[in-house]
Protein backbone atom coordinates (compact mmCIF):
# COMPACT_ATOMS: atom_id res chain seq x y z
CA UNK A 1 0.00 0.00 0.00
CA UNK A 2 2.86 2.33 0.77
CA UNK A 3 4.51 1.87 -2.62
CA UNK A 4 4.91 5.06 -4.66
CA UNK A 5 2.49 3.68 -7.22
CA UNK A 6 -0.28 3.50 -4.60
CA UNK A 7 0.30 7.13 -3.56
CA UNK A 8 -0.01 8.24 -7.14
CA UNK A 9 -3.15 6.19 -7.68
CA UNK A 10 -6.13 8.51 -7.06
CA UNK A 11 -8.38 5.59 -6.18
CA UNK A 12 -6.24 4.73 -3.16
CA UNK A 13 -5.87 8.29 -1.86
CA UNK A 14 -7.68 9.24 1.37
CA UNK A 15 -10.67 11.31 0.21
CA UNK A 16 -10.74 13.17 3.52
CA UNK A 17 -7.02 14.01 3.49
CA UNK A 18 -7.43 17.80 3.27
CA UNK A 19 -10.21 17.84 5.85
CA UNK A 20 -8.19 15.74 8.28
CA UNK A 21 -5.16 17.97 7.79
CA UNK A 22 -7.26 21.09 8.44
CA UNK A 23 -8.72 19.54 11.60
CA UNK A 24 -5.26 18.72 12.94
CA UNK A 25 -4.03 22.22 12.12
CA UNK A 26 -7.03 23.77 13.92
CA UNK A 27 -6.51 21.50 16.93
CA UNK A 28 -2.85 22.53 17.15
CA UNK A 29 -3.77 26.21 16.77
CA UNK A 30 -6.16 25.89 19.73
CA UNK A 31 -3.81 23.72 21.75
CA UNK A 32 -0.84 26.06 21.58
CA UNK A 33 -2.30 29.03 23.55
CA UNK A 34 -4.00 26.54 25.86
CA UNK A 35 -0.71 24.86 26.70
CA UNK A 36 1.03 28.16 27.31
CA UNK A 37 -1.87 29.43 29.47
CA UNK A 38 -1.81 26.34 31.63
CA UNK A 39 2.00 26.62 31.90
CA UNK A 40 2.53 23.13 30.50
CA UNK A 41 6.07 22.38 31.63
CA UNK A 42 6.55 18.65 32.11
CA UNK A 43 10.25 19.17 32.72
CA UNK A 44 9.36 21.05 35.93
CA UNK A 45 8.49 17.63 37.32
CA UNK A 46 12.09 16.54 36.92
CA UNK A 47 13.69 19.73 38.16
CA UNK A 48 16.15 18.74 40.90
CA UNK A 49 14.38 20.72 43.64
CA UNK A 50 10.89 19.36 42.99
CA UNK A 51 12.09 15.81 42.51
CA UNK A 52 13.88 15.88 45.86
CA UNK A 53 10.84 17.33 47.67
CA UNK A 54 8.26 14.90 46.30
CA UNK A 55 10.72 11.99 46.48
CA UNK A 56 11.40 12.62 50.16
CA UNK A 57 7.71 13.07 50.86
CA UNK A 58 6.68 9.88 49.05
CA UNK A 59 9.54 7.93 50.65
CA UNK A 60 8.06 8.93 54.02
CA UNK A 61 4.76 7.30 53.04
CA UNK A 62 6.11 3.95 54.13
CA UNK A 63 5.61 3.00 56.89
CA UNK A 64 2.40 4.91 57.73
CA UNK A 65 2.51 6.74 61.05
CA UNK A 66 0.99 4.45 63.70
CA UNK A 67 2.01 6.16 66.92
CA UNK A 68 -0.79 6.10 69.55
CA UNK A 69 -0.86 9.90 69.87
CA UNK A 70 -1.33 10.38 66.14
CA UNK A 71 -3.86 7.57 65.89
CA UNK A 72 -5.95 9.24 68.62
CA UNK A 73 -5.82 12.49 66.66
CA UNK A 74 -6.76 10.64 63.49
CA UNK A 75 -9.71 8.94 65.19
CA UNK A 76 -11.02 12.27 66.43
CA UNK A 77 -10.68 13.82 62.97
CA UNK A 78 -12.50 10.86 61.37
CA UNK A 79 -15.40 11.19 63.82
CA UNK A 80 -15.48 14.91 63.14
CA UNK A 81 -15.65 14.31 59.38
CA UNK A 82 -18.52 11.84 59.78
CA UNK A 83 -20.36 14.17 62.14
CA UNK A 84 -19.91 17.08 59.72
CA UNK A 85 -21.34 15.06 56.84
CA UNK A 86 -24.32 13.84 58.91
CA UNK A 87 -25.14 17.22 60.44
CA UNK A 88 -24.69 18.97 57.08
CA UNK A 89 -27.00 16.51 55.32
CA UNK A 90 -29.61 16.87 58.08
CA UNK A 91 -29.59 20.67 57.73
CA UNK A 92 -29.67 20.34 53.95
CA UNK A 93 -32.79 18.20 54.32
CA UNK A 94 -34.38 20.99 56.36
CA UNK A 95 -33.60 23.48 53.59
CA UNK A 96 -34.25 21.24 50.60
CA UNK A 97 -37.47 19.46 51.56
CA UNK A 98 -39.68 22.59 51.95
CA UNK A 99 -38.21 24.20 48.83
CA UNK A 100 -38.74 21.02 46.84
CA UNK A 101 -42.31 20.86 48.09
CA UNK A 102 -42.91 24.47 47.02
CA UNK A 103 -41.31 24.18 43.58
CA UNK A 104 -42.60 20.83 42.38
CA UNK A 105 -45.03 21.01 39.48
CA UNK A 106 -46.73 17.82 40.62
CA UNK A 107 -48.55 19.73 43.37
CA UNK A 108 -49.32 22.86 41.38
CA UNK A 109 -52.99 23.78 41.65
CA UNK A 110 -52.67 26.45 38.99
CA UNK A 111 -51.70 23.79 36.43
CA UNK A 112 -55.08 22.15 36.92
CA UNK A 113 -56.97 25.28 36.01
CA UNK A 114 -57.35 28.97 36.69
CA UNK A 115 -58.20 29.84 40.25
CA UNK A 116 -57.61 32.45 42.89
CA UNK A 117 -54.03 33.22 43.89
CA UNK A 118 -52.59 31.98 40.64
CA UNK A 119 -50.20 34.88 40.15
CA UNK A 120 -48.89 34.83 43.73
CA UNK A 121 -48.32 31.06 43.54
CA UNK A 122 -46.39 31.47 40.28
CA UNK A 123 -44.22 34.21 41.77
CA UNK A 124 -43.47 32.16 44.90
CA UNK A 125 -42.63 29.09 42.85
CA UNK A 126 -40.30 30.97 40.51
CA UNK A 127 -38.59 32.71 43.44
CA UNK A 128 -38.03 29.38 45.20
CA UNK A 129 -36.63 27.92 41.99
CA UNK A 130 -34.13 30.76 41.65
CA UNK A 131 -33.18 30.41 45.29
CA UNK A 132 -32.45 26.71 44.73
CA UNK A 133 -30.36 27.57 41.68
CA UNK A 134 -28.27 30.14 43.55
CA UNK A 135 -27.79 27.77 46.49
CA UNK A 136 -26.32 25.00 44.38
CA UNK A 137 -24.52 27.15 41.77
CA UNK A 138 -21.55 27.85 44.06
CA UNK A 139 -19.53 24.73 44.98
CA UNK A 140 -19.54 23.75 48.67
CA UNK A 141 -15.81 24.33 49.01
CA UNK A 142 -16.22 28.00 48.02
CA UNK A 143 -18.89 28.42 50.68
CA UNK A 144 -16.59 26.66 53.14
CA UNK A 145 -13.74 29.05 52.31
CA UNK A 146 -16.02 32.06 52.80
CA UNK A 147 -17.42 30.72 56.10
CA UNK A 148 -13.93 29.97 57.38
CA UNK A 149 -13.05 33.63 56.81
CA UNK A 150 -16.24 34.73 58.57
CA UNK A 151 -16.47 32.23 61.45
CA UNK A 152 -12.90 31.04 61.88
CA UNK A 153 -11.40 27.55 61.49
CA UNK A 154 -13.54 24.60 62.51
CA UNK A 155 -16.31 22.24 61.49
CA UNK A 156 -19.10 24.87 61.74
CA UNK A 157 -18.08 26.30 58.35
CA UNK A 158 -18.14 22.87 56.74
CA UNK A 159 -21.58 22.04 58.14
CA UNK A 160 -23.05 25.35 56.92
CA UNK A 161 -21.42 25.01 53.48
CA UNK A 162 -22.80 21.48 53.07
CA UNK A 163 -26.24 22.61 54.25
CA UNK A 164 -26.39 25.38 51.64
CA UNK A 165 -25.10 23.54 48.56
CA UNK A 166 -26.71 20.19 49.32
CA UNK A 167 -29.95 21.92 50.34
CA UNK A 168 -30.10 23.37 46.82
CA UNK A 169 -29.37 20.00 45.21
CA UNK A 170 -31.83 18.07 47.40
CA UNK A 171 -34.60 20.61 46.72
CA UNK A 172 -34.16 20.37 42.98
CA UNK A 173 -33.95 16.59 42.88
CA UNK A 174 -36.88 16.14 45.30
CA UNK A 175 -39.06 18.30 43.03
CA UNK A 176 -37.98 16.24 40.01
CA UNK A 177 -38.62 12.90 41.74
CA UNK A 178 -42.11 14.03 42.75
CA UNK A 179 -42.78 15.09 39.14
CA UNK A 180 -41.48 11.87 37.61
CA UNK A 181 -43.77 9.63 39.71
CA UNK A 182 -47.39 8.87 38.88
CA UNK A 183 -49.04 12.20 39.72
CA UNK A 184 -52.64 11.15 39.12
CA UNK A 185 -53.47 10.27 42.76
CA UNK A 186 -52.23 13.69 43.92
CA UNK A 187 -54.09 15.39 41.14
CA UNK A 188 -57.31 13.57 42.03
CA UNK A 189 -56.91 14.68 45.65
CA UNK A 190 -56.24 18.28 44.61
CA UNK A 191 -59.23 18.30 42.28
CA UNK A 192 -61.34 16.90 45.10
CA UNK A 193 -60.41 19.95 47.13
CA UNK A 194 -57.72 18.63 49.47
CA UNK A 195 -54.80 20.80 50.51
CA UNK A 196 -51.35 20.53 48.98
CA UNK A 197 -49.81 18.98 52.08
CA UNK A 198 -52.48 16.27 52.23
CA UNK A 199 -52.04 15.62 48.50
CA UNK A 200 -48.30 15.25 49.07
CA UNK A 201 -48.69 12.85 52.00
CA UNK A 202 -51.45 10.64 50.59
CA UNK A 203 -51.01 11.05 46.83
CA UNK A 204 -47.28 11.30 46.17
CA UNK A 205 -45.24 10.10 49.14
CA UNK A 206 -46.46 6.46 49.12
CA UNK A 207 -45.04 6.10 45.61
CA UNK A 208 -41.89 8.17 45.96
CA UNK A 209 -40.74 7.79 49.57
CA UNK A 210 -38.22 5.07 48.72
CA UNK A 211 -36.63 7.02 45.92
CA UNK A 212 -36.49 10.21 47.99
CA UNK A 213 -34.87 8.41 50.92
CA UNK A 214 -32.45 6.59 48.65
CA UNK A 215 -31.30 9.83 47.04
CA UNK A 216 -30.85 11.44 50.47
CA UNK A 217 -28.64 8.55 51.60
CA UNK A 218 -26.62 8.85 48.39
CA UNK A 219 -26.12 12.57 49.11
CA UNK A 220 -24.87 11.69 52.59
CA UNK A 221 -22.27 9.46 50.96
CA UNK A 222 -21.20 12.38 48.75
CA UNK A 223 -21.15 14.62 51.84
CA UNK A 224 -18.59 12.34 53.53
CA UNK A 225 -16.25 12.79 50.59
CA UNK A 226 -16.96 16.52 50.39
CA UNK A 227 -16.29 17.10 54.08
CA UNK A 228 -12.82 15.58 53.73
CA UNK A 229 -12.10 17.88 50.82
CA UNK A 230 -13.48 20.94 52.63
CA UNK A 231 -10.98 20.38 55.40
CA UNK A 232 -8.30 21.62 53.01
CA UNK A 233 -9.61 25.17 53.35
CA UNK A 234 -9.77 24.85 57.14
CA UNK A 235 -13.21 23.37 57.81
CA UNK A 236 -11.94 20.73 60.24
CA UNK A 237 -11.87 16.94 60.08
CA UNK A 238 -9.55 14.66 58.11
CA UNK A 239 -8.89 17.20 55.36
CA UNK A 240 -7.49 19.79 57.71
CA UNK A 241 -5.24 17.18 59.27
CA UNK A 242 -4.04 16.09 55.82
CA UNK A 243 -3.40 19.69 54.81
CA UNK A 244 -1.22 20.17 57.90
CA UNK A 245 0.72 16.94 57.28
CA UNK A 246 1.33 17.89 53.66
CA UNK A 247 2.50 21.38 54.55
CA UNK A 248 4.95 19.85 57.04
CA UNK A 249 5.95 17.27 54.40
CA UNK A 250 5.28 14.47 56.87
CA UNK A 251 4.83 11.49 54.54
CA UNK A 252 4.05 8.93 57.26
CA UNK A 253 1.15 10.95 58.62
CA UNK A 254 -0.13 11.73 55.13
CA UNK A 255 -0.19 8.06 54.15
CA UNK A 256 -2.04 7.08 57.37
CA UNK A 257 -4.64 9.77 56.68
CA UNK A 258 -4.99 8.67 53.05
CA UNK A 259 -5.53 5.05 54.13
CA UNK A 260 -8.17 6.11 56.68
CA UNK A 261 -9.82 8.31 54.05
CA UNK A 262 -10.01 5.44 51.54
CA UNK A 263 -11.43 3.13 54.23
CA UNK A 264 -13.97 5.79 55.22
CA UNK A 265 -15.17 6.27 51.64
CA UNK A 266 -15.48 2.51 51.22
CA UNK A 267 -17.40 2.27 54.50
CA UNK A 268 -19.77 5.10 53.56
CA UNK A 269 -20.33 3.39 50.22
CA UNK A 270 -21.18 0.07 51.91
CA UNK A 271 -23.39 1.69 54.55
CA UNK A 272 -25.29 3.72 51.98
CA UNK A 273 -25.92 0.74 49.70
CA UNK A 274 -27.05 -1.33 52.72
CA UNK A 275 -29.45 1.44 53.80
CA UNK A 276 -30.79 1.78 50.27
CA UNK A 277 -31.35 -1.97 50.04
CA UNK A 278 -33.24 -1.82 53.34
CA UNK A 279 -35.47 0.92 51.92
CA UNK A 280 -36.08 -0.83 48.61
CA UNK B 1 -70.56 -2.60 58.48
CA UNK B 2 -67.71 -0.80 56.83
CA UNK B 3 -65.11 -2.40 59.10
CA UNK B 4 -65.71 -5.73 57.44
CA UNK B 5 -64.71 -4.44 53.99
CA UNK B 6 -61.51 -2.72 55.13
CA UNK B 7 -58.31 -4.63 54.32
CA UNK B 8 -56.25 -5.75 57.33
CA UNK B 9 -53.85 -3.21 58.78
CA UNK B 10 -50.36 -3.84 57.32
CA UNK B 11 -47.75 -5.26 59.67
CA UNK B 12 -45.50 -2.59 61.13
CA UNK B 13 -42.06 -2.41 59.46
CA UNK B 14 -39.71 -2.97 62.40
CA UNK B 15 -36.59 -2.80 60.32
CA UNK B 16 -37.59 0.63 58.98
CA UNK B 17 -38.35 1.88 62.49
CA UNK B 18 -35.02 0.65 63.82
CA UNK B 19 -33.21 2.24 60.86
CA UNK B 20 -35.05 5.53 61.43
CA UNK B 21 -34.20 5.42 65.13
CA UNK B 22 -30.53 4.78 64.36
CA UNK B 23 -30.42 7.58 61.80
CA UNK B 24 -32.07 9.97 64.27
CA UNK B 25 -29.54 9.00 66.94
CA UNK B 26 -26.68 9.55 64.48
CA UNK B 27 -27.94 13.03 63.59
CA UNK B 28 -28.38 14.07 67.23
CA UNK B 29 -24.98 12.59 68.14
CA UNK B 30 -23.34 14.47 65.25
CA UNK B 31 -24.68 17.83 66.36
CA UNK B 32 -23.71 17.04 69.95
CA UNK B 33 -20.20 15.89 68.97
CA UNK B 34 -19.47 18.94 66.84
CA UNK B 35 -20.58 21.15 69.74
CA UNK B 36 -21.06 24.18 67.54
CA UNK B 37 -22.11 27.16 69.66
CA UNK B 38 -25.32 28.02 67.83
CA UNK B 39 -26.27 30.65 70.35
CA UNK B 40 -23.01 32.46 69.66
CA UNK B 41 -23.63 32.05 65.91
CA UNK B 42 -27.05 33.63 66.25
CA UNK B 43 -26.12 36.36 68.73
CA UNK B 44 -26.43 40.01 67.78
CA UNK B 45 -22.69 40.51 67.99
CA UNK B 46 -21.83 37.75 65.53
CA UNK B 47 -24.72 38.66 63.24
CA UNK B 48 -23.36 42.21 63.16
CA UNK B 49 -19.89 40.90 62.32
CA UNK B 50 -21.35 38.67 59.60
CA UNK B 51 -23.25 41.63 58.16
CA UNK B 52 -20.10 43.73 58.16
CA UNK B 53 -18.22 40.88 56.45
CA UNK B 54 -20.87 40.61 53.76
CA UNK B 55 -21.02 44.38 53.16
CA UNK B 56 -17.26 44.41 52.56
CA UNK B 57 -17.82 42.33 49.42
CA UNK B 58 -19.77 45.16 47.77
CA UNK B 59 -19.42 46.73 45.35
CA UNK B 60 -17.39 44.22 43.33
CA UNK B 61 -14.22 45.59 41.77
CA UNK B 62 -15.17 46.19 38.12
CA UNK B 63 -12.13 48.22 37.05
CA UNK B 64 -10.90 47.19 33.59
CA UNK B 65 -7.56 46.08 34.98
CA UNK B 66 -9.10 43.65 37.42
CA UNK B 67 -11.71 42.44 34.94
CA UNK B 68 -8.86 41.57 32.58
CA UNK B 69 -7.18 39.67 35.42
CA UNK B 70 -10.37 37.76 36.21
CA UNK B 71 -10.86 37.04 32.50
CA UNK B 72 -7.35 35.59 32.29
CA UNK B 73 -8.13 33.52 35.36
CA UNK B 74 -11.28 32.16 33.72
CA UNK B 75 -9.36 31.34 30.51
CA UNK B 76 -6.68 29.65 32.59
CA UNK B 77 -9.35 27.59 34.36
CA UNK B 78 -10.70 26.51 30.96
CA UNK B 79 -7.20 25.66 29.73
CA UNK B 80 -6.41 23.65 32.89
CA UNK B 81 -9.63 21.67 32.59
CA UNK B 82 -9.11 21.02 28.87
CA UNK B 83 -5.49 19.94 29.27
CA UNK B 84 -6.34 17.76 32.26
CA UNK B 85 -9.16 16.08 30.34
CA UNK B 86 -7.09 15.50 27.19
CA UNK B 87 -4.22 13.96 29.17
CA UNK B 88 -6.72 11.84 31.10
CA UNK B 89 -8.44 10.64 27.93
CA UNK B 90 -5.08 9.54 26.47
CA UNK B 91 -3.94 7.82 29.66
CA UNK B 92 -7.41 6.35 30.22
CA UNK B 93 -7.43 4.83 26.73
CA UNK B 94 -3.99 3.29 27.29
CA UNK B 95 -5.05 1.78 30.65
CA UNK B 96 -8.47 0.70 29.35
CA UNK B 97 -6.88 -1.75 26.88
CA UNK B 98 -5.48 -4.09 29.57
CA UNK B 99 -8.36 -3.28 31.96
CA UNK B 100 -10.90 -4.60 29.45
CA UNK B 101 -9.30 -8.03 29.77
CA UNK B 102 -7.80 -8.34 26.29
CA UNK B 103 -4.30 -9.00 27.67
CA UNK B 104 -5.22 -11.69 30.17
CA UNK B 105 -6.10 -12.00 33.84
CA UNK B 106 -3.10 -10.40 35.54
CA UNK B 107 -2.88 -7.20 33.43
CA UNK B 108 -6.64 -6.81 33.76
CA UNK B 109 -6.60 -6.82 37.54
CA UNK B 110 -3.42 -4.75 37.77
CA UNK B 111 -4.91 -2.08 35.50
CA UNK B 112 -8.22 -2.12 37.37
CA UNK B 113 -6.41 -1.70 40.68
CA UNK B 114 -4.45 1.27 39.31
CA UNK B 115 -7.63 2.87 37.96
CA UNK B 116 -9.48 2.39 41.25
CA UNK B 117 -6.60 3.91 43.17
CA UNK B 118 -6.46 6.94 40.85
CA UNK B 119 -10.21 7.39 41.07
CA UNK B 120 -10.65 7.08 44.82
CA UNK B 121 -8.34 9.99 45.68
CA UNK B 122 -10.22 13.27 45.11
CA UNK B 123 -8.89 15.91 42.71
CA UNK B 124 -8.13 18.33 45.51
CA UNK B 125 -5.91 15.83 47.33
CA UNK B 126 -4.09 15.05 44.09
CA UNK B 127 -3.67 18.80 43.59
CA UNK B 128 -2.10 19.20 47.03
CA UNK B 129 0.34 16.41 46.10
CA UNK B 130 1.04 17.75 42.61
CA UNK B 131 1.83 21.20 43.99
CA UNK B 132 4.75 19.51 45.74
CA UNK B 133 5.79 17.75 42.53
CA UNK B 134 5.36 20.52 39.96
CA UNK B 135 5.29 23.70 42.04
CA UNK B 136 2.36 26.07 42.59
CA UNK B 137 0.61 26.90 39.33
CA UNK B 138 -1.90 25.78 36.73
CA UNK B 139 0.23 22.84 35.57
CA UNK B 140 -0.15 21.20 38.99
CA UNK B 141 -3.92 21.66 38.70
CA UNK B 142 -3.99 20.10 35.23
CA UNK B 143 -1.94 17.12 36.44
CA UNK B 144 -4.22 16.62 39.44
CA UNK B 145 -7.33 16.71 37.27
CA UNK B 146 -5.81 14.29 34.79
CA UNK B 147 -4.81 11.79 37.51
CA UNK B 148 -8.31 11.55 38.98
CA UNK B 149 -10.05 11.71 35.59
CA UNK B 150 -7.78 8.95 34.21
CA UNK B 151 -9.22 6.65 36.86
CA UNK B 152 -12.80 7.57 35.96
CA UNK B 153 -12.40 7.54 32.18
CA UNK B 154 -10.23 4.41 32.12
CA UNK B 155 -12.96 2.45 33.85
CA UNK B 156 -15.71 3.80 31.60
CA UNK B 157 -13.60 3.22 28.47
CA UNK B 158 -12.84 -0.36 29.54
CA UNK B 159 -16.52 -1.05 30.13
CA UNK B 160 -17.39 0.32 26.69
CA UNK B 161 -14.72 -1.94 25.16
CA UNK B 162 -16.01 -4.99 27.01
CA UNK B 163 -19.56 -4.34 25.83
CA UNK B 164 -18.60 -3.84 22.19
CA UNK B 165 -19.01 -6.90 19.93
CA UNK B 166 -15.77 -8.81 19.29
CA UNK B 167 -16.66 -10.30 15.91
CA UNK B 168 -15.43 -7.49 13.59
CA UNK B 169 -11.98 -7.58 15.18
CA UNK B 170 -11.86 -11.37 15.04
CA UNK B 171 -12.80 -11.26 11.37
CA UNK B 172 -9.93 -8.91 10.58
CA UNK B 173 -7.48 -10.94 12.69
CA UNK B 174 -8.52 -14.18 11.01
CA UNK B 175 -8.04 -12.66 7.57
CA UNK B 176 -4.46 -11.77 8.47
CA UNK B 177 -4.46 -8.26 9.91
CA UNK B 178 -2.06 -7.59 12.76
CA UNK B 179 -3.37 -6.71 16.25
CA UNK B 180 -2.99 -2.92 15.95
CA UNK B 181 -4.72 -2.75 12.57
CA UNK B 182 -7.52 -5.06 13.68
CA UNK B 183 -8.15 -2.97 16.81
CA UNK B 184 -8.07 0.40 15.11
CA UNK B 185 -10.27 -0.56 12.14
CA UNK B 186 -12.75 -2.88 13.90
CA UNK B 187 -13.10 -2.13 17.63
CA UNK B 188 -12.08 1.51 17.87
CA UNK B 189 -14.78 2.86 15.50
CA UNK B 190 -17.38 1.00 17.58
CA UNK B 191 -16.39 2.53 20.92
CA UNK B 192 -15.07 5.91 19.82
CA UNK B 193 -18.43 7.80 19.89
CA UNK B 194 -19.03 6.60 23.43
CA UNK B 195 -15.47 7.46 24.49
CA UNK B 196 -15.86 10.98 23.09
CA UNK B 197 -19.21 11.42 24.87
CA UNK B 198 -17.72 10.31 28.21
CA UNK B 199 -14.74 12.62 27.72
CA UNK B 200 -16.93 15.64 26.98
CA UNK B 201 -19.02 14.87 30.04
CA UNK B 202 -15.97 14.68 32.28
CA UNK B 203 -14.62 17.89 30.74
CA UNK B 204 -17.79 19.64 31.85
CA UNK B 205 -17.29 18.38 35.42
CA UNK B 206 -13.60 19.27 35.30
CA UNK B 207 -14.30 22.91 34.40
CA UNK B 208 -16.23 23.19 37.65
CA UNK B 209 -13.48 21.41 39.54
CA UNK B 210 -10.67 23.46 37.96
CA UNK B 211 -12.34 26.61 39.27
CA UNK B 212 -11.69 25.51 42.87
CA UNK B 213 -8.39 23.60 42.51
CA UNK B 214 -6.60 26.91 42.95
CA UNK B 215 -7.41 26.84 46.67
CA UNK B 216 -4.49 24.48 47.16
CA UNK B 217 -2.33 26.11 44.46
CA UNK B 218 -3.69 24.74 41.19
CA UNK B 219 -4.00 28.05 39.30
CA UNK B 220 -7.02 29.63 37.64
CA UNK B 221 -9.93 31.45 39.28
CA UNK B 222 -9.59 29.53 42.55
CA UNK B 223 -6.07 30.73 43.16
CA UNK B 224 -7.16 34.31 42.46
CA UNK B 225 -10.05 33.99 44.92
CA UNK B 226 -7.87 32.44 47.61
CA UNK B 227 -5.21 35.12 47.14
CA UNK B 228 -7.60 38.07 47.38
CA UNK B 229 -9.47 36.63 50.35
CA UNK B 230 -6.15 36.04 52.12
CA UNK B 231 -5.15 39.69 51.84
CA UNK B 232 -8.66 40.85 52.77
CA UNK B 233 -9.54 42.31 49.37
CA UNK B 234 -13.18 41.27 49.53
CA UNK B 235 -14.30 43.43 46.59
CA UNK B 236 -11.83 41.74 44.23
CA UNK B 237 -12.87 38.37 45.67
CA UNK B 238 -16.49 39.20 44.82
CA UNK B 239 -15.54 39.84 41.19
CA UNK B 240 -13.83 36.44 41.06
CA UNK B 241 -16.90 34.81 42.64
CA UNK B 242 -19.10 36.39 39.97
CA UNK B 243 -16.71 35.18 37.27
CA UNK B 244 -16.92 31.63 38.70
CA UNK B 245 -20.70 31.81 38.78
CA UNK B 246 -20.85 33.02 35.16
CA UNK B 247 -18.39 30.35 33.99
CA UNK B 248 -20.27 27.51 35.69
CA UNK B 249 -23.66 28.76 34.48
CA UNK B 250 -22.37 29.09 30.90
CA UNK B 251 -20.98 25.56 31.00
CA UNK B 252 -24.30 24.23 32.35
CA UNK B 253 -26.20 26.03 29.61
CA UNK B 254 -23.87 24.91 26.82
CA UNK B 255 -23.85 21.30 27.95
CA UNK B 256 -27.65 21.23 28.21
CA UNK B 257 -27.86 22.51 24.62
CA UNK B 258 -25.26 20.01 23.40
CA UNK B 259 -26.83 17.14 25.29
CA UNK B 260 -30.13 17.64 23.48
CA UNK B 261 -28.29 17.07 20.19
CA UNK B 262 -26.19 14.15 21.39
CA UNK B 263 -29.08 12.22 22.88
CA UNK B 264 -28.64 8.81 24.44
CA UNK B 265 -24.91 8.51 23.73
CA UNK B 266 -24.45 10.91 26.63
CA UNK B 267 -26.14 8.73 29.23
Amino acid sequence: MSTPAAIGNPALRDPHATRRLAAWAAALAIAWPMLSLSEFKPWALFGSGNLAVIGGFLAGFFPPDGSPAFLALLFKATLETLAMATAGTALALLIGAPLGFVTTRALSISRIGPGPGRVQAGVVRQAARWLLMVLRAIPEIVWALLFVRALGLGPASGVLALAITYGGMLGKVYAEILESADTRPARALLEGGSGRLAALCYGLLPNTAQELASYTVYRWECAVRASVVMGFVGAGGLGQLMDQSMKMLNGGEASSILLVFLALVLLADLLSSALRRLLA
Amino acid sequence: MTTKTLPPRPAPCWRCRIALLLIGTAVVASFAYLGIDYRALGSMESLRLMGKFIVEFFPPDLSPDFLAKAGTGALQTLAVSALGTVLAALAGAVLALPASGRAGWLPRHAARFALNLLRSVPELVWAALMVLAAGIGPFAGALALSLHTTGVLGRLFAEALENAPREPEQALTLSGANAVTAFSYASLPLVLPQWVAYTLYRWEMNIRMAAVLGFVGGGGLGQLLYFHLSIFQQQQAMTVLIAMFVLVTLVDFASARLRKGLGPAYA
